[in-house]
């Protein structure tokens, strides 16, 4: 809710806030360049009085004196019947030249306070005011939330570019932004009369004047007492008015003295009001303040960076579901198509299906699980179509769905029909589908098929199930489905360490650098050696030739290592795995990155058990060349054989050595008193235990056996704490890549 | 008898003379092309001591920003009954502006003064920027002003 409204209020806002910015950073140099003009005397240095004789003497007719906030005195007089108006030297009382505030200036000043439009343009600043308030608190909430809480603030924050660069600037210039917002507000709210600016109390007129020929300005006894620097105003009388008196303003009130003794005839005091007024005016302006003015201009000229990657993010949020052409509205379809999916593919599949059925002039609807409705006036068919993430999750689309299943209106002509995606090497194969289906007939849904699965994105599978819908429904529905391939880029060998041989076990780990001759377009190639944006944890999907299917291997290190860097194994049947092993240095192939954002170690300085067994350690051992922080991390890994297949052993010396490693625990099944990695967890209960008690978080990456191996032991270990892998998980700190 | 005529001649010499005739006066403001934001007019007769009698044209919208028309607004205690229908928007640098107000014919030719108080957003306050006896004489006769006025004629 936070987010929505924190990207509408950007989104509808930006362009007038980066005019109200920019403008305001041009406005903020004024201060400082006015400073630089004067110069101020120490406190109690001149007198009011001083000033007006000196002042005197070099100008006969003088109406008034002003003190700029930079500290500058103004002098408005007339010569030979025309009005003047010149900067002095409070020292000498004599001209610095006129004083001619810049026309330009006046001209930004209007563009910020009213975008040169008059009272509307005013309204517009006032309300831009108070959106600029309300992005500044929702980001900061929407950051606590992402960063994991208010300690985490400051920490190097994950993500695409733009999302890094958002919060970078922003959380660094939000208390700025902060000030002149709320400041800016309460001056519209002034200007508007919702707040007084306490002016309109004044001074009463006085009605009794002294007569008589004035004294010399010099002796005014309210001049001479009023310093200098607390000097605002003094207003001459009318030449030839005896009933006309001076009106002296000064930083604490406002005076009405008497021309002829120079008394004060009456006086009021600035209220709570007014006081207050001036403050926040001087907050805002930095009038008087120039370094604060500076330091707000700072703070404004990064806004339009913040609003720019703002709306990257957005429409990077909104690309990553795919533009469905002739989409019906979900009140006016008569199907719908709800789609679960984790990284796009399965949108493929879902917009294929929506193309033949609009086909067959079926007005169709299309949307993500989560926005499942609470009805569907017109809907005759459903059809939910959805991956499984991890073991047995919904995928980030439906994470949602099942929660609001529960407020949607069954409707016995409405007809379900569910289609799950999985691979069947996994145990809990097309689980959330299951679970979907299972929950749709509890709740009264009636059946249009049963529930289908298809296995490793089958584009066969997916024609077969078409049909089987078509006869259900009396039509020919033929689905012809071409997945479509992320964009690949090009990588080239530069490092191989092999290991394994001689234990069956051949694991190679391989070392890839961009090809640096490809365009230079996009922001994404700002790291050296042209590698687009990665972290260790994510994957890399590599094409080899005479394949159209990606194999997906976990990434050991991140783009800022300056190296694409994964652990692979050797299968005999594996055309890719093959492939890789026989590429020679300089070798070429074409891959694409996969964020896998679930599978990370979390931000803070809690410990970290990583277990892995075999090519798993890839990246775990990216995790801990990362760990700059120097969070406390115990890895927990299995091979074979330590003379043949102990992976990234110098490299996990080199951890232990700089402390970026805590503990290391081996296994090794084929060597005498062999074990494997879950024995070894077992035998180290204890230390697991304080661990876990310690808010620690588990990474498992490794085979599913192992996978479901350590689990096992993890539940062994932690029973008597009570705690199960299952909890472990629900709070998020249970976390597996099992492959 | 004649003391009934003269009484009737006394009455209604009273009665004709309270029936005081007014007229139309054209007031034009011509402005200076100076720097700044729209100004705001205080256009009021004071007697030939400077004290306030009555306004004639009040231009600007927002009411209080009325107390830089200093004198004005010292003499009429910026009392809205003062200024009630009598006012408009404020006037653009180098614009020519005109009013049509109407003027009982008993202050012409009565010693009684049209000042002329203006004030600019963000720069100095003009009391009394034109200054100029209410007679016949005077009557289309242009007369300069002194801060953001360039020069202002009553017609009659």
């Amino acid at each position: 809710m936070i987010r929505k409204l924190h990207s509408v209020l950007g989104l509808i806002a930006s362009l007038l806030l980066i005019v109200l910015t920019i403008s305001a950073a041009i406005l903020s140099i004024d201060p400082t360049l006015e400073r630089l003009d004067s110069t101020i005397p120490a406190d109690g240095h001149i007198s009011v009085a001083q000033l007006a004789d000196r002042v005197a003497t070099h100008f006969p007719n003088v109406e008034q004196t002003q003190r700029r906030p930079s500290g500058s005195i103004i002098v408005y007089y007339s010569k030979d019947g025309q009005m003047g108006v010149d900067r002095v030297d409070p020292f000498t009382g004599q001209s610095m030249g006129p004083y001619v505030p810049s026309a330009t200036s006046r001209w930004v000043k209007n563009l910020h306070r009213s975008f040169l439009l008059a009272t509307p343009g005013r309204a517009a600043a006032g309300i831009s005011s108070v959106v600029m308030l309300l992005l500044s608190i929702s980001g900061v909430l929407l950051l606590v939330k992402r960063q994991g809480g208010w300690k985490h603030l400051w920490q190097a924050p994950l993500g695409k570019l733009s999302q890094r660069w958002h919060v970078q600037v922003s959380r660094v210039v939000v208390i700025g932004l902060l000030l002149s917002a709320l400041t800016g507000a309460y001056m519209s709210a002034i200007t508007f009369e919702f707040i007084s600016d306490g002016m309109d109390v004044e001074a009463d007129f006085p009605t009794e004047m002294a007569t008589g020929s004035a004294a010399a300005i010099i002796t005014f006894p309210a001049l001479l007492a009023t310093d200098l620097n607390d000097f605002r105003e003094l207003i001459y009388p009318f030449p030839d008015s005896p009933a006309d008196t001076y009106s002296l303003a000064t930083a604490q009130g406002d005076a009405y003295i008497d021309q002829v003794t120079g008394t004060i005839l009456s006086y009021q005091a600035h209220n709570g009001l007014r006081r207050a007024y001036e403050f926040i005016y001087q907050l805002h302006t930095g009038e008087g303040l120039w370094w604060l003015a500076l330091l707000l201009g700072l703070c404004a000229i990064s806004v339009p960076l913040i609003s720019t990657t703002g709306a990257i993010i957005w429409w990077q949020r909104r690309g990553s579901v795919p533009k469905i052409t002739d989409n019906s509205k979900p009140q006016s379809a008569d199907t719908i198509i709800l789609v679960g999916s984790e990284n796009g593919s399965t949108w493929g599949f879902a917009n294929t299906l929506h193309k033949a059925l609009r086909e067959l002039g079926w007005r169709v609807h299309m949307a993500p699980m989560n926005q499942l409705a609470n009805k569907y006036s017109s809907a005759q068919r459903l059809f939910i179509i959805t991956s499984t993430y991890g073991d047995g999750d919904p995928p980030s689309s439906a994470n949602h769905f099942l929660k609001r299943l529960a407020h949607f209106k069954v409707d016995p002509k409405l007809r379900v029909a569910v289609l799950g995606f999985g691979d069947r090497q996994f145990p809990q194969f097309c689980q959330f589908a299951k679970d979907v289906d299972a929950a749709l007939l509890d709740r009264g849904w009636q059946k249009l098929l049963a529930l289908q699965t298809i296995d490793r994105q089958s584009t066969q599978e997916f024609s077969r199930w078409g049909e089987t819908v078509g006869k259900a429904l009396g039509i020919e529905l033929t689905l012809l489905h071409t997945p479509k391939l992320p964009k690949t880029h090009a990588f080239e060998l530069v490092d191989r360490v092999d290991y394994g041989e001689q234990v069956q076990a051949p694991t190679s780990v391989l070392r890839f650098k961009g090809v640096t001759s490809q365009s230079r377009t996009g922001f994404k190639r700002l790291f050296g050696n042209g590698l687009p944006y990665f972290e260790a944890g994510d994957l890399v999907g590599i094409v080899p030739p005479g394949s159209d299917m990606p194999r997906y291997y976990s990434l050991a290190s991140g783009s800022k290592n300056g190296v694409l860097e994964i652990c692979v194994r050797k299968h005999t049947d594996g055309l890719c795995s093959r492939f890789l092993h026989e590429l020679p240095q300089g070798g070429r192939i074409d891959a694409f990155i996969q964020s896998n954002p679930h599978f990370r170690p979390g931000l803070g300085s809690k410990p970290v058990i990583l277990i892995g067994a075999g090519t798993g350690i890839g990246p775990l051992a990216g995790f801990i060349r990362n760990n700059t922080g120097r969070h406390p991390m115990y890895l927990y890994w299995g091979g074979r054989d330590p003379q043949s297949d102990f992976l990234y052993e110098p490299e996990l010396a080199e951890y232990l050595a700089d402390h970026r490693l805590t503990g290391l625990k081996t296994a090794f099944s084929r060597v005498k008193e062999g074990a494997h990695v879950q024995d070894r967890i077992v035998l180290d209960g204890e230390q697991v235990r304080s661990l876990i008690e310690g808010d620690a978080q588990i990474l498992v990456c490794g085979g599913r056996a192992m996978a479901a191996n350590v689990r096992q032991a993890i539940d062994e270990v932690l029973a008597p704490l009570n705690i199960t892998v299952q909890m472990l998980k629900v709070q998020g700190r249970y976390r597996e890549d099992v492959f | 008898m004649k003391k009934i005529v003269a009484s009737i001649f006394i009455i209604s010499a009273i009665a004709l003379s309270s029936f005081a005739q007014a007229r139309e006066i054209t007031l034009t403001t011509q402005m200076q092309n100076y720097s700044g934001d729209g100004a705001y007019l205080a256009i009021y007769l004071t007697d030939a001591e400077g004290n306030y009698q009555k306004t004639l044209w009040v231009a600007g919208k927002k009411s209080k920003y009325y107390k830089h028309l200093r004198d004005w607004a010292r003499g009429s205690a910026l009392k809205a009954s003062e200024y009630d229908g009598m006012s408009g928007a404020s006037i653009a640098k180098g614009t020519t502006f005109k009013a049509t107000v109407q003027l009982d014919d008993a202050l012409i030719d009565a010693g009684y003064e049209i000042r002329v108080d203006t004030a600019v957003e963000d720069k100095r306050d003009v009391p009394v920027d034109v200054r100029v006896p209410l007679t016949v004489a005077n009557s289309g006769k242009p007369t300069a002003g002194r801060g953001y006025i360039k020069a202002f004629t009553y017609a009659m």
